[in-house]
């Protein structure tokens, strides 16, 4: 019996620490938002938290995106040819890339590299006082630090998914092309036959929700760092793994919404 | 007559200040009256509390009960607006320095001259653009003994002498009426500790500011301060002139500015 109430209690404290938590990140969230109707708006943080993002994340995007066009390339040959279909390998890259890759990819690629410093700078701030320092210079943190890495993810985000359609498609086309003998004017056409608006139009609407989670994460977990060293270790790990997990149940949610008939 | 009664007021003054962490009682009903112009020290050892006393009456950590009126009004009642106003009067130079790694040593001292929610007054500086902050962070080092040309350094370029004194010039500013100092000297030589002291000094006199320093170096609390106190277990057990901090008469004082291991004040095993 008494065992039975011991699990009872600690399934009820973790159900109600789950609820706090992400209570305390919906505040966050909303607080951070709530400052673009509030200024002071800080352009300068906004122009480096942008280029931190964006044009930093190039590289990796682009060739993850390379790749991964390739890669999709070889396996539905594979798969297609045994059916007589390969007419279709331009069909398949181009929709994996716009719906799904091109956004999931530099999602999880982005919430690595920029989640992961976002969290570890703004907890180092935090553990050193450099936070607290920016009250007593009559500057409020959220509207100095969080707003402007909120901003920054949701619109550097989806400009990175553009460059990673157009590269994920370009490596589609290349091992098409080189490896597998497709005509390129072939190849080509069925590509713009195949390209949706809409495909593309909700790529770019998971990424700005995906870029809006990843800094939401990374300055949520950042701000809240406790004990040194450690405590920022603990929360850059905390702020990457969920912004992943976060950005795969969006991306469930966002399809669904968008695609499900 | 008014002028009179203004005088008396304490430009900080706090009443029955309590604040807990859980069950332990770091700050147990704290009265304290610093009077304008006046550089007070509060000593006491490590986990006395005096980090939080300095910490609540800045508002950044929120007391339990009590009041801590700053120029007659109370900082923890106060509208968040008011408070950010009350704050902006309040220098501060942290124990590690605290400067913002992303910016320049000047960026670091002009920060408060470029924020945004500047309050014009007549007797400051008023709000400058970027070349005009440069110039005025370059004034303001060389007034805490550094050259204007650290201004283009990063701070992870600086020794911790040159980071206590670009955090002292990063406090000293915007001219504030109030000056606050965590632990001054730490981690310090004692040669550049007496020369941090006496930056602070001048500083104080020159600006006419109200100061509080925490610290447990007796050598900079009778440096520093005018008057002082002494923080045990979240109350106030003495309070005197800071130079009689070495013969006060009262045992804990003594035990602890003589660093005896004998004597009332004992360690307390921590749970």
């Amino acid at each position: 019996m008494s065992a039975a109430v011991g699990i009872i209690r600690r399934i009820g404290r973790f159900v109600i620490s789950a609820v706090e938590h992400a209570g305390g990140i919906a505040l966050f969230a909303a607080e951070g938002l709530s400052n673009l109707v509030r200024p002071p708006y800080y352009l300068r943080v906004f122009g480096k938290a942008f280029f931190d993002t964006g044009f930093l994340s190039l590289p990796v995007v682009a060739l993850t995106a390379l790749f991964s066009g390739g890669v999709i390339a070889l396996q539905s040959w594979t798969g297609f040819s045994q059916y007589h279909a390969q007419s279709a390998i331009a069909n398949i890259v181009v929709l994996s890339v716009t719906r799904e890759l091109g956004p999931v990819l530099a999602g999880l690629m982005v919430a690595g590299r920029v989640g992961a410093a976002m969290a570890a700078e703004i907890g180092t701030m935090r553990v050193t006082d450099q936070i607290d320092a920016l009250t007593t210079l009559r500057t409020n943190p959220m509207k100095y630090l969080v707003t402007p890495r909120l901003v920054a993810g949701m619109v550097a985000l989806p400009l990175l998914v553009v460059v990673a359609d157009i590269l994920g498609v370009a490596g589609g086309f290349t091992v098409a092309v080189v490896k597998l003998g497709f005509s390129p004017t072939s190849y080509i056409t069925s590509t713009i036959n195949s390209l949706k608006a809409e495909d593309v139009t909700v790529g770019l609407v998971k990424a700005g929700v995906f870029g809006f989670l990843i800094a939401l994460m990374g300055c949520y977990y950042g701000y809240k760092s406790r004990g040194g060293a450690q405590g920022v270790g603990a929360s850059t790990t905390s702020a990457v793994v969920s912004a992943s997990i976060l950005l795969l149940a969006f991306d469930y949610l966002l399809t669904d919404l968008f695609f499900a008939q | 007559m008014i002028d009179a009664a203004m005088a008396t007021v304490p430009k900080i003054r706090i009443r029955g200040l309590h604040k807990s962490f859980g069950e332990k009682v770091v700050l147990d009903g704290i009265d304290l009256d610093v009077q304008e112009g006046t550089s007070f020290v509060i000593i006491g050892g490590s986990g006395s509390g005096k980090s939080v006393l300095l910490r609540c009456i800045l508002g950044l950590i929120e007391p339990d009960g009590g009041s801590i009126e700053i120029g007659g009004k109370d900082i923890v009642t106060a509208s968040s607006r008011e408070r950010s106003e009350m704050i902006g009067e309040i220098g501060m130079l942290f124990q590690n320095g605290a400067l913002f790694d992303s910016l320049s040593v000047w960026e670091n001292v002009a920060f408060g001259l470029l924020a945004p929610g500047k309050r014009e007054r007549a007797d400051r500086h008023p709000r400058l653009n970027r070349v005009e902050a440069r110039k005025r962070a370059g004034e303001i080092l060389m007034q805490v003994g550094l050259d204007p040309s650290v201004g283009d350094l990063s701070p992870a370029e600086l020794s911790g002498g040159m980071q206590k004194r670009v955090g002292l010039a990063r406090a000293i500013a915007d001219q504030p009426e109030i000056l606050f100092f965590d632990e001054p000297t730490t981690g310090l030589d004692p040669i550049m500790g007496a020369v941090i002291d006496g930056l602070i000094v001048d500083c104080v006199k020159r600006l006419g500011s109200t100061a509080i320093a925490i610290t447990h170096d007796m050598a900079s609390a009778q440096r520093i301060g005018d008057e002082a106190a002494m923080l045990y277990r979240g109350r106030l057990v003495w309070q005197g002139k800071a130079s009689s901090l070495m013969d006060s008469g009262n045992e804990m004082v003594d035990q602890f500015t003589h660093g005896r291991r004998e004597g009332p004040i004992t360690m307390e095993l921590r749970r």
